[in-house]
Parts: structure tokens; C-alpha cells; sequence
């Protein structure tokens, strides 16, 4: 098996907070070995020892079954300890108590500690706090890398090269970690990013015209609100779950006008490329953001985006720890 | 026998008589009883040599919590005295967002009793505007001025109902005491925990706009030209309010302001804790989400804060106040969104506010006078000058010093500052209240 493990130039990441930090370089790293983890996936015998004596802690402070099973997967099958710690459901407990969680974890020498959060900054607060290098498995409104690896992956196996690709992201920008992730994963592989939905869920602030300095990140990155302008030769059609709360909160007027305005359907999916991607982080609502024939229909790689989870995880994981003899 | 203490040789800054000379001031018996060419004091008299310092009326501060009753594990009466004289403050009024509040009789004699047998300055209490500061009836203020607060507030909070504040600025009116509001427009607010913008955006946290203060700063200022009543804007933190208030001010209106030490200084940039040499569009890092800039309302960015300058200098702002808002480690040391508001900023206020001094935006004078003069008409009180008979309320500093925060050495007991590892210039080295030491630090 190939790995590429010369940690000093390919991959410097104590932690993984953010894509924020990683150069392209260190994300092509960890798609190329995502190759080589779904190889490991296929064998007979799916267990490598690569992580053998390492604690791998998953401290989840929301429900997820995808993200936190997927974590917890990865790290067995490369053989490292699993800890599942999860709050019960109590989002409402005092940092404090995260604070000692966290401390009373790193006790137990966990090397790795995958949180998810439902502040954005609580894995910053981790590894602002503690020794073990941390990774967020979604914080807040504020990002969700390990998702937007797996969506990067998904779209280079199946349209190869990112760079230069229309990806299109629709819907609930504003809140939406996933689409947060992206921005920087996208943008950094040199990907044409348009991200279209409501005025009211656009983060405008984020984006050029509010800061004029040289360097923005998202300088390329284009807003459009009409759907079908913004669809015109998108190569890869990403939505997002438009989440209930926002309708109560004054952003929409109703999930109606939202599906009628930016559901992704039959004639729209017509507008972009033949053979456009389509892409969801899950879970969906089906019917709102996309109709039921197209999330499930032939250009559809939403099943595939949770099957690549697993081995985009492995790889991030055997980058963490690499530089150790590892073997696979 | 009488006790006397002479201040030699320092530079006399004293705004409210005009002065601005090389002398010495001579106390006696905590009055301040001579100023000029003094050689002959008796042996007895003790001799601070301020030869280089400024000498200057003691600071006063109208806004700061000293969390006592009720939250002592953040800061007590003893302590945020002992921080305000620290920091150059001789008179601080205690905001009455205490539990239980400030919202009777006894808990203003508790405050001043307190503030008398372990303070070690002037304590002034604000009473609450309503009972409870819970905005819905008003509370006995009658009873409250004669107990001695210097005004109402329900800070931390604003009076949110418009007839409650109506009826506050008019009942409040025959008692001559200004009505603070703490403007913030809860449904705009949204529960944000930053001001709204793109450090917000790019954190992933909710913000607070601009709009959530002026809107309410509109409200008053047209609620005080229906009622005639005092208004005083409480931190004021955007050019919107600073706009709004320079055209009440012009129509007559009976509208006064502050403005904090960090809201001239900071912007929300703090927040993403990323030095001198990183660019805002860096990754962040383990450092971003810094809570101890987390404070309400919030830090705004640059154009709002570079214009609360313009504002000191063309008297919009009537004073510079602390909003001094200590808390221990279990309120800061968590995520960004559940941390508590506020920062300590007693013994950073001058370092601070110097900073304006010494990048040329504002004078020296201008500055002293909102510590002292300003504030002291606000209250309507004879403190804040350096005039023969006053009480010797006296603090000396060194306008050059440069000295590097350490919030671990703070008296107060917050150490909850964005300022800790940063370099200041102008230290306090002496502060006298009522002709006493209270600080001193040679």
C-alpha cells in the first residue's frame, strides 16, 4: 500500500478546526489517501493497524449519527481505541462543564478528540485548553471540515480535477457549517464557487465589497439569489438542508415559496451541465430544498458523499498521527 | 495636629480651573490648601516628589459594577475600590445590577456602609430605574434620591417598554437625576453575543447590529424632548448614536453620553485574537473566539470606533466611563456564546485612553477633563478640580511609562481583559483620596 507519510511537507496539522488552515497541498494529501483507505474498505479483513495503542475520544454535544458513527468507524478499523462520550442531548451545559469534560478526557490520554458542538469556537476552546489534538466534527454555524473533505472527494472521483469547476451552493448559507467548510475547501482547490438562496440567508459580510483589502478569500466567490442564472453550466449542484427554525425566525415566508424559489428539481437540474453532480450533506428534506426523483436519481451522489465519510475520516486520522511507522 | 502631604514639582493639569502649569500642590487636612511655588512646608509635611509626572484631579467614573451584593466571587466594594485606585479613580458610581439590585433604601445604606468601612474611595450608588430592573413599574425613586443615588439605571438591561421610560424620564425630571439607559433593542439584538459584521460572520457567531442601539437612542432622545427629562446614553458604541446625539444636542435636547476606554480603542477584531503580524483573512487559530473581548455592546469596527474620538474632541461625548464589568474565570473560561459580557478596565482605563493622547487624536487636556471635570458636572458635584478647599481627590501619573498588562497582578479580582500582553503608555503612580494614599506605586 502507497501512503504518502512525509508528515513535515504533506500534512502540519496539530488540529483539524477548520479548512481555513490547510493549503491545497495538504488537502490533496488527504483525498489521495482517501484512495488508498476505501482500498482498505474493500478488503476482507477491514482492519489495518495503523492508530494500535492511540485513544481516539468522540465527544458530541448534538446528535449525529452519520458524523459521530463515521468517526467512530474510521477509528476502529485502524485499530485505534474508541470513547464515545455524548452530553445526552444537555446542549445547554455550562462551559464549565466542558471545560472539566474536557480536561477529565485528556486525563484519560485521549490523543484525539473529535467534538461536535453546538457553539461555533468550542473545538477552538479545546485546543486552546488542552494537549490532545482536536478535530471538529461541526461547531455552531461555524464549520464543518471533515464534511466538506468527504464532499471534495466525492467530486474529484467522479469529475476529476476541481479546479476550474462551477460548483454551485444552494440554500441556507447563512448558518450552514457545511457550506461554510466548502467556501474554504472549494476556493483553496481553485474550484468557481456561486452560492445563491434568500437575501436573508446570505452572509454578505463574509463576502468581497464589505472588506477591500487585498487577500480576501472569497474575492472570487459570486452571489447570485436567481436560481436558475446561477445554474447555467454548474458542473456540481450542492444543497443544503434548509432548516425549519428559519421560517419561525422572519427569514422565509414559507417552506412553499422557499421549495418553488430554490427546491432543486427536474427542470432546473436541466440548466446545468449534462451530467451535473448533485450533492447533499444530509439529512434532507425531500420535497423542500430538492424533490424526492432528483435526490435519488441518476446524477445524484448523495449516497456515495456518506459511503467516502468513512475513509476521508481514516485518512485524516492516519494524517494526524503520521510520522510514526505506521503501517496499513 | 494637622496632616499634610506636598506634591512637588509635578505638572499641574487641572481643566476645570483652566490650569496647566509646573507646581506644587500642598494638602492639608484632606483639602487641597495651596498651589504654586511652595518651600516651606512644616517638617511634619510628607513630600511626593512628581517631578516629570502629571498631576491631575483623581479620576471619576460614572459606570462600573462592583458586583457587590451578590456576586463577591467576581468583585467586592474592597477590591474594584481598590482596582479603581489603581487605576487613578477616586470617585466610582456602582451600577445597580446587583442581587438584590439597588433598588431600595437598604441597599443603597448596604452599598455606602460597605463602600464606608471597606472601600477605599468614593462610592456613589445608581439606583434602579425600575423594581427589580425587571421594566415593568418603576421603583420608589424618591426614596432612592434621598438615600443618596446620583441617577437611575437598569443597565445590563435597557428599559425596554417606551412608556415605562417615558414615565421614568418624567417622574425622575422633579428630581433633577438622569435616567442611564443601557440601549439595545432586544429583538435585534437577537441574543448575538458580537457586534454583526464580517469577524461575526467569519466566526460563525450572531451578531448584533448597529441598528439594535440606535434605534433605541432615537427612542430616548425624542422620549427626553417629550418629557424634558435627563437622558444619558450609557457606552455609547456606534457613529449612528454619535450622529443622533450631536443633532439632539444641537436642538436643546436634555441628552448626555459616555463612552468606554475599549470602545475608543478596540474594534471586533479583538475577537479573533490574531496579533500584529496576521492578516485578517489568516486561518484562525486555537486563539480566535478570545472571550475576554466579548462585552456589550459589543466592540464595532473600525469606522465606528475611530469616530468616538471625533466625538471626545468636539464635546458630543460628555465623559469617558469604564462599564467595569469584573468576572471570574468560570464566567470567561468556556465557549464564546455562553461567556459572560464585560471587561475589567479600571487599571487599563488610562493606559488605554492615553493611547489617543500619544497617536495625536485627542490632547491631553480633553482627555483629563472627561475623567474629571466632565463627569463631575454630570454629577453635579464639586470633585473633579484641583481648586483650593476641594477635597484632595489628586492622582499622578507618569505620562510616558511604558508598561505591559499583566491581569494577574490586577487588584480587581476580574482579570477578564483583551488588553493582558499588550504594551500601554501612562502609568498611575499615585493616587490620593482625600489627601491619603490609596495607591501608590514607585
Amino acid at each position: 500500500m502507497t501512503l504518502e507519510t512525509d508528515s513535515k511537507h504533506s500534512f502540519g496539522q496539530k488540529h483539524v478546526l477548520d479548512l481555513d488552515s490547510f493549503t491545497k497541498q495538504e488537502i490533496t494529501h488527504v483525498l489521495d489517501n482517501t484512495v488508498a483507505m476505501e482500498q482498505v474498505l474493500d478488503r476482507e479483513i477491514r482492519k489495518v493497524p495503523a492508530l494500535r495503542g492511540k485513544t481516539v475520544v468522540t465527544l458530541f454535544y448534538e446528535s449525529s449519527t452519520r458524523t459521530r458513527v463515521s468517526f467512530e468507524q474510521a477509528a476502529k478499523i485502524l485499530s485505534a481505541d474508541v470513547i464515545n462520550v455524548s452530553s445526552g442531548g444537555s446542549s445547554a451545559k455550562k462551559g464549565e462543564s466542558l471545560y472539566n469534560t474536557a480536561l477529565t478526557i485528556q486525563a484519560m490520554q485521549a490523543d484525539i478528540i473529535v467534538i461536535r458542538h453546538p457553539h461555533s469556537g468550542a473545538p477552538h476552546f479545546l485546543a486552546r485548553q488542552l494537549k490532545s489534538n482536536i478535530i471538529n466534527a461541526g461547531d455552531g454555524t461555524h464549520a464543518h471540515p471533515t464534511q466538506s473533505l468527504l464532499d471534495l472527494y466525492t467530486i474529484r472521483k467522479n469529475i476529476g480535477d476541481i479546479e476550474g469547476k462551477k460548483i454551485v451552493i444552494v440554500g441556507d448559507i447563512l448558518y450552514s457549517r457545511v457550506a461554510r467548510s466548502n467556501l474554504w475547501g472549494l476556493t483553496k482547490m481553485g474550484a468557481r464557487v456561486v452560492i445563491c438562496g434568500p437575501q436573508t440567508l446570505i452572509p454578505n459580510d463574509f463576502l468581497n465589497g464589505h472588506r477591500t483589502e487585498e487577500g480576501h478569500p472569497f474575492a472570487g466567490v459570486e452571489v447570485q439569489t436567481d436560481l436558475d442564472t446561477a445554474l447555467k453550466d454548474a458542473d456540481v449542484i450542492m444543497t443544503l438542508r434548509l432548516q425549519l427554525e428559519r421560517q419561525r425566525a422572519g427569514h422565509l415566508p414559507s417552506l412553499r415559496e422557499y421549495s418553488q424559489t430554490y427546491g432543486i428539481n427536474a427542470r432546473r437540474l436541466a440548466i446545468a451541465k449534462d451530467g451535473a453532480l448533485v450533492m447533499h450533506p444530509g439529512p434532507m428534506n425531500e420535497g423542500v430544498e430538492i424533490e424526492t426523483d432528483i435526490a435519488h436519481g441518476a446524477q445524484s451522489v448523495i449516497e456515495e458523499q456518506v459511503k467516502s465519510g468513512v475513509a476521508v475520516r481514516m485518512s485524516l486520522l492516519y494524517s494526524m498521527a503520521a510520522g510514526q511507522n505506521l503501517e496499513i | 495636629m494637622s496632616k499634610s502631604v506636598l506634591i512637588k514639582s509635578g505638572r499641574l493639569i487641572d481643566p476645570a480651573s483652566d490650569r496647566d502649569e509646573v507646581a506644587d500642590l500642598l494638602i492639608v487636612d484632606g483639602k487641597i490648601e495651596k498651589i504654586g511655588q511652595i518651600t516651606s512646608a512644616s517638617q511634619s509635611t510628607a513630600v511626593y516628589d512628581a517631578d516629570g509626572m502629571i498631576v491631575s484631579p483623581g479620576f471619576i467614573d460614572v459606570h462600573c459594577h462592583l458586583r457587590e451584593p451578590g456576586e463577591e466571587y467576581k468583585e467586592t466594594i474592597a477590591t474594584g475600590t481598590k482596582s479603581a485606585a489603581a487605576g487613578g479613580f477616586t470617585t466610582v458610581c456602582a451600577m445597580p445590577n446587583t442581587n438584590p439590585p439597588i433598588d431600595t433604601r437598604a441597599i443603597v445604606d448596604f452599598v455606602k456602609t460597605k463602600a464606608l468601612m471597606e472601600g477605599v474611595i468614593r462610592v456613589l450608588p445608581i439606583g434602579c430605574v425600575t423594581k427589580n430592573s425587571h421594566g415593568k413599574e418603576l421603583s420608589e425613586m424618591s426614596e432612592l434620591a434621598d438615600a443618596g443615588v446620583i441617577g437611575f439605571s437598569d443597565d445590563g438591561k435597557p428599559v425596554s417598554d417606551a412608556n415605562i421610560m417615558r414615565q421614568a424620564l418624567t417622574y425622575s425630571s422633579s428630581l433633577g437625576l438622569p435616567i442611564i439607559n443601557h440601549c439595545e433593542v432586544p429583538e435585534l439584538a437577537n441574543e448575538a453575543s458580537m457586534n454583526e459584521g464580517w469577524v461575526a460572520t467569519r466566526l460563525g457567531l450572531k451578531g448584533m447590529p448597529n441598528s439594535a442601539e440606535e434605534v433605541m437612542v432615537a427612542r430616548d432622545i425624542s422620549l427626553s424632548e417629550l418629557t424634558g427629562g435627563k437622558i444619558h446614553l450609557a457606552h455609547i458604541s456606534t457613529s449612528g448614536t454619535l450622529d443622533m446625539v450631536r443633532a439632539a444636542k444641537k436642538r436643546g435636547i436634555n441628552v448626555t453620553c459616555e463612552v468606554t476606554p475599549h470602545h475608543l480603542t478596540l474594534t471586533d477584531e479583538a475577537v479573533l485574537s490574531i496579533g500584529d503580524e496576521n492578516s485578517v483573512f489568516d486561518a484562525l487559530t486555537p486563539k480566535a473566539y478570545d472571550t475576554t473581548a466579548k462585552v456589550n455592546p459589543p466592540l464595532r469596527n473600525v469606522a465606528d470606533m475611530s469616530v468616538m474620538a471625533n466625538g471626545i474632541n468636539d464635546g458630543t461625548i460628555d465623559f469617558i466611563a469604564t462599564d467595569h464589568a469584573p468576572h471570574s474565570s468560570v464566567d470567561k473560561v468556556c465557549t464564546f456564546q455562553e461567556a459572560a459580557f464585560g471587561i475589567s478596565v479600571l487599571e487599563t482605563a488610562l493606559g488605554s485612553v492615553l493611547s489617543l493622547y500619544h497617536n495625536k487624536k485627542v490632547g491631553l487636556g480633553t482627555i483629563i477633563k472627561k475623567l474629571t471635570a466632565d463627569p463631575a458636572a454630570f454629577l453635579g458635584s464639586n470633585l473633579g478640580t484641583l481648586k483650593v478647599g476641594r477635597p484632595a481627590d489628586v492622582t499622578v501619573f507618569d505620562l510616558n511609562e511604558e508598561w505591559k498588562v499583566n491581569s494577574s497582578l490586577f487588584l480587581s479580582k476580574g482579570k477578564n481583559t483583551p488588553l493582558d500582553g499588550t504594551l500601554l503608555t501612562g502609568k498611575v503612580k499615585a493616587t490620593f483620596y482625600g489627601g491619603e494614599y490609596v495607591y501608590r506605586n514607585d
